[in-house]
């Protein structure tokens, strides 16, 4: 499966938060580390996109569509702005 | 106009295929005529939605390859086992409609800064580099640029006529062949490593920003090799495409 990082993620997450959010700063509930989302790790071949945490690989947000609506789990965020 | 790129909400329309360009074997320039284009900034990308008629629908994100102010145009690679490469670089003829979303991102761009830029690219990956430096040639910035662009040969390479004439402008663009080199060939040899980094870099001092763009494993030796020799790691941005 390809491995992407959160660049790729711009237009979803523009579409779903309404402004640009690859520069936003999330910082994983696991290992506390922050980064833009632009780095972080995504998969896109699941069904759904899975960004991971870039140092300690913790699952940070899981997207999925269902019919015309976004399905956005953060809880592995303890902190996006 | 990034303000007002930012509250505009981003929605998928639909562009219409202008002119196609060969640029290698494999890779085509397709040129866009999007009506309610905001604009973009150099490094963007923009997300195609290609839907089958029986409503599976697959997306993927290109970058943009031309520079801010001019129409909207990608560069795609063909993939061999690609879902959407091959309709693009195949299949897709002018006056054709391509849904799309864009422009995206604000982390992988360069507005002008005057800092001295670092471009590596791997493969497809000058395409965003290429919209950087067209934008610093078009603006006639003073920033200095170097381009070090790694191919499997010289056919290979995307843009090539465009990239040797940067050279005018004050920008250094050198190449590495991975794979074939022609006869005589000067340049480069083999995968960019540390010592190809350590001659061609600007130093860390300098504050110099770099864009590393580029198949996974030429991202990460790249930017691993840049904060050896002091980059900050927020000074490298890398954008990934998958891949080996």
């Amino acid at each position: 499966m390809p491995v992407l990082d959160g660049n790729v993620l711009g237009g979803l997450l523009h579409e779903v938060f309404g402004t640009e959010m690859t520069t936003a700063v999330g910082t994983c509930a696991s290992c506390g580390s922050s980064r833009e989302v632009a780095e972080f790790v995504v998969y896109l071949g699941g069904p759904g996109v899975v960004a991971r945490c870039r140092d300690c690989t913790a699952l940070l947000m899981v997207i999925t569509k269902r019919r015309t609506m976004n399905c956005v789990d953060l809880t592995g965020l303890s902190a996006l702005s | 106009m990034a303000g007002t790129a930012l509250r505009r909400r981003l929605t998928w329309q639909v562009g219409t295929v202008g002119k196609v360009i060969t640029e290698t074997a494999t890779a085509k320039t397709i040129e866009l005529d999007v009506p309610d284009w905001a604009g973009h900034r150099a490094g963007q990308h923009l997300d195609v939605r290609l839907t089958a008629e029986d409503g599976y629908s697959a997306e993927r994100s290109y970058s943009i390859a031309s520079a801010p102010g001019e129409p909207v145009a990608i560069t795609v690679q063909r993939l061999e086992d690609g879902e959407v490469s091959p309709y693009l670089t195949d299949e897709l003829r002018p006056g054709d409609e391509l849904e799309l979303r864009g422009p995206v991102g604000g982390y992988f761009v360069w507005d002008g800064e005057p800092e001295p830029m670092l471009l590596l690219a791997g493969g497809s990956g000058v395409v965003p580099l290429r919209s950087m430096l067209r934008h610093r040639s078009q603006t006639r910035s003073a920033t200095p640029a170097r381009l070090l662009y790694s191919a499997k040969s010289l056919p290979d390479v995307i843009y090539r006529a465009e990239l040797d004439g940067y050279g005018d402008a004050g920008a250094e663009v050198s190449y590495t062949l991975t794979k074939r080199q022609p006869p005589g060939w000067t340049g480069h040899v083999g995968r960019v490593d540390q010592a190809l980094l350590d001659q061609l870099a600007w130093p860390a001092e300098r504050r110099p920003i770099a864009f590393v763009c580029g198949p996974t494993s030429f991202v990460e030796a790249v930017a691993q090799g840049l904060v050896m020799l002091g980059y900050p790691p927020s000074r490298v941005k890398t954008e990934r495409f998958g891949g080996k």
